[in-house]
């Protein structure tokens, strides 16, 4: 046998061997079919027995909001009260865990700041009528507003500046008409929830469309179904409330108290539920097993968000990063404050409210989260000399060991600010913001007479004891908001190389070792070094081998027996 | 010339198995050690604990095998000629001097081959497939007390030890088993074909050549 000929034999037989590879992929890597057809969705002539439009009582007219809840409540006699106990209705929250009374009535934000004394502005997503100033009255019935919620008309808005009454009469708001609406045709068309209802202010919280959260804006309204493959009218059409799922008028999912980590499983009717987790509709094992279950084990770890909602503002409409309100109060000659947009028509700068930056399909940061929320209160010290959190995500990994429940990796959308502290006592004030006489930010731009306006009211509603020295000064603060909408098709979900790698979507998160990001700096070194050493060892050997064979060869007087190299 | 069968057809799949085996394994642990990303991260787990299980497998036969052959004497670690083999490499081999051993199917590897394959199969081996099957299956005992006391990135570094020390291993076997024959590539060819034909050392070989007598064998 020559030489070449038991080379090509080996090179043949390892080559044989490499489909060996190739097949273990082709037997797991088969992802689990989805094509179980989509039930339409029930149209609402099939759901409801009752034509609204037949109703004597709401053929109107009707001069005010209040009038045609009255109308409501002659038929749904205990709707009032039961919206009377919901936070939509009381903007108040008692977290069970940390004690922290919340709730946009306590809680402090970094978008618009705090709601004192703005009654009238903020009330526009109220889901009442009146809340002007501290004595509005959260015992009255006709005060609950209906139709905000069940409208199914598309007509029925609220006016901005009207403390939750929509526009009675045409009314021009900062260059925009808001027609009068038609309470009579809204009351005959009332129904259930809608992603258009639940939208108008879910959608434009923070003062404007797609700002705050990152995962909720307008774009929900028809998503395609890459933007949201639950709430796409091409995938399963899901309002809010398939999953937010409202029971007397009280509904599931909190932001204060986030089911992070769900126990349940799948919600089965009669029993406690975990609904709006994914769980409760995929399970605990929504993966094929394949070869190693590692998805599944995943789940132990890591919320479904953080591989299924791969990027925050998917939807082609860019959230707020930035909300810089040191620099607001620019006004033109007239008075009028100075608004900027950037090539994209985006506002960047606005005088009543200082330098934005928006950011759209970019990935969330990640930090383990427990599903509790701790908030800094108002009056609360800080440390300005570095970035507040003004609310914090709670949970560290579960011990190894115990089956206690621990934290899971999740998602989250930043939105950094400088807001006004009070300087003196290191802590974060509210301004007020809206308001009619001079003391509210917006009419008389003077920050310290806002924040005394502002903290007077938070004392007078037991917001805070604290007082405001007058010297005010802004400091850096950020505000983590849970990204868990806009989920994506499974085929868009994120590969294990966006955390197995160095400088991947983990880098820096603490807790748990991960194969591909992690390693021991002096295993890695000596490793690589004993390599390259015997690499060198071998290379070195062979070349002084050849050389002094070859001077071996050259003709010598007696060449030894054996040398054939 | 004679032909001497010194490695059986036995001896000669599972030696090619596992080589094929060992480098599968070690394209894709370093793709999920992070270390290049030529295949994606998915398949190359997938990869890897197919590949695994097989060359477990693959051992538990070869176990198998030299327990019931009595072949395992094969790699008893010996002192005896170690010194002169170590010379050999260090300096004979350049002046062109004969190999101080015949590989015979008594004795197929000189006291420097088993002292390496030996580590190989009592340190190596045993870290990686140890520490693999903790990693593969980290969940069923993250829970229990073993993950109490065991930090997962504990295992991974034994594993990836382990992994850099195969890597040393194959370096320096890679060049001593397919290059240093008579002729250089002459193991290499034994391996394959089974037969060593030099196994009848060359005139002159006889003087120097040191063959370590094998502890009990039963006659083939």
């Amino acid at each position: 046998m020559t030489a070449p000929s038991w080379l090509a034999f080996a090179l043949a037989a390892a080559l044989a061997c490499f489909p060996v590879v190739a097949t273990a992929d082709a037997v797991a890597g088969a992802p689990v079919a989805d094509d179980t057809p989509v039930p339409a969705p029930p149209t609402p002539t099939r759901t409801t027995t009752a034509d609204h439009s037949k109703f004597e009582q709401l053929q109107g007219p009707f001069r005010s909001g209040p009038e045609v809840t009255e109308a409501c409540l002659g038929c749904h006699t205990e709707a009032a009260s039961q919206v009377h106990g919901s936070v939509h209705w009381n903007w108040r929250y008692e977290h069970p865990t940390t004690g922290q009374t919340l709730g946009k009535r306590h809680a402090l934000n970094n978008l618009c700041l705090g709601i004192v004394g703005s009654y009238e502005r903020c009330a526009s997503c109220h889901v009442g009528y009146g809340w002007q100033d501290e004595h509005f009255d959260f015992s009255a019935q006709n005060k609950v507003d209906c139709l905000v919620c069940h409208d199914r008309t598309g007509t029925y808005e609220k006016f901005p500046t009207g403390a939750g009454h929509p526009a009675y009469e045409d009314t021009m708001f900062r260059g925009r008409m808001f027609e009068a609406v038609d309470l009579a045709q809204v009351a005959q068309n009332v129904g259930q929830t809608s992603r258009a209802t639940c939208g108008s202010c879910h959608f434009h919280s923070g003062g404007g469309d797609a700002v705050k959260h990152g995962d909720l804006d307008s774009s929900l309204l028809a998503p395609s179904r890459v933007v949201d493959v639950h709430m796409s009218p091409e995938g399963l059409d899901f309002n809010c409330s398939t999953c937010h799922e409202f029971s007397g008028h009280d509904q599931a999912g909190s932001r204060y108290l986030v089911t992070a980590v769900p126990q349940h499983g799948i919600a089965v009717p009669g029993r406690e539920s975990d609904r709006p987790a994914c769980q409760s509709c995929h399970g605990d094992t929504p993966h094929a097993r394949g070869i190693h279950d590692k998805l599944n084990q995943h789940a132990e770890l890591m919320a479904c968000q953080t591989c299924h909602v791969p990027e925050i503002a998917r939807g082609g409409l860019a959230t707020k990063t930035l909300w810089d309100w040191s620099t607001a109060g620019r006004r033109n000659e007239a008075g009028v404050p100075v608004v900027e947009r950037d090539d994209e028509g985006q506002i960047i700068y606005d005088g009543m409210k200082g330098d934005f930056e928006w950011r759209e399909n970019y990935p969330p940061i990640y930090r383990w989260f427990d599903g509790t929320m701790r908030y800094t209160e108002v009056g609360e010290p800080i440390d300005p000399s570095r970035p507040v959190d003004i609310n914090r995500p709670e949970g560290e990994p579960r011990r190894n060991g115990a089956r206690s429940t621990g934290a899971r990796i999740w998602p989250f959308k930043v939105l950094e600010g400088h807001q006004p502290y009070d300087e003196a006592h290191q802590h974060i004030v509210v301004p007020r913001l809206f308001g009619r006489d001079e003391t509210a930010y917006w009419r008389g731009y003077d920050w310290n007479r806002a924040i005394e306006a502002g903290m007077a009211e938070a004392r007078r509603v037991g917001q805070t004891d604290a007082e405001f020295s007058g010297r005010h000064g802004f400091v850096e603060t950020r505000m983590y908001w849970p990204v868990t909408h806009m989920v994506a098709p499974a085929e868009m979900a994120l590969s294990c190389e966006a955390c197995h790698t160095v400088g991947g979507r983990l880098e820096g998160l603490a807790g748990v070792y991960i194969p591909g990001r992690d390693r021991h700096p002096l295993i890695e070194g000596l490793g690589w070094l004993a390599v390259f050493f015997t690499l060198l060892g071998v290379l070195g050997h062979g070349l002084m081998r050849a050389v002094m064979a070859m001077h071996r060869r050259r003709p010598q007087p007696a060449a030894s027996a054996g040398d054939e190299t | 010339m004679s032909r001497v069968l010194i490695f059986t057809r036995f001896e000669r799949f599972w030696h090619w198995t596992q080589a094929v085996l060992v480098f599968g394994l070690l394209f894709t642990g370093f793709a999920l050690h992070g270390t290049h990303a030529w295949i994606a991260y998915d398949t190359a787990l997938r990869a890897h604990i197919v590949l695994a299980w097989s060359v477990i497998g693959l051992w538990a036969f070869a176990i198998f095998w030299h327990v019931t052959t009595g072949e395992w004497r094969q790699y008893v670690p010996t002192s005896r000629g170690l010194p002169v083999v170590a010379l050999y490499y260090a300096y004979g081999i350049f002046s062109g001097e004969t190999k101080p051993f015949v590989s015979t199917p008594a004795a197929k590897h000189n006291p420097l081959q088993r002292m390496a394959y030996f580590g190989f199969k009592a340190v190596l081996a045993p870290a990686l497939w140890m520490s693999g099957l903790l990693l593969l299956f980290y969940a069923a005992w993250r829970p229990t007390a073993l993950g109490a006391a065991l930090p997962l990135a504990w295992v991974a570094y034994v594993h990836v030890a382990a992994a850099f020390g195969l890597m040393v291993f194959l370096i320096g076997h890679i060049y001593m088993a397919a290059t240093t024959g008579h002729p250089w590539y002459a193991y290499l060819k034994s391996m394959i074909t089974g037969y060593n034909e030099a196994a009848v050392a060359p005139p002159g070989a006889e003087r120097d050549s040191y063959t370590p007598q094998v502890e009990r064998r039963p006659e083939p």
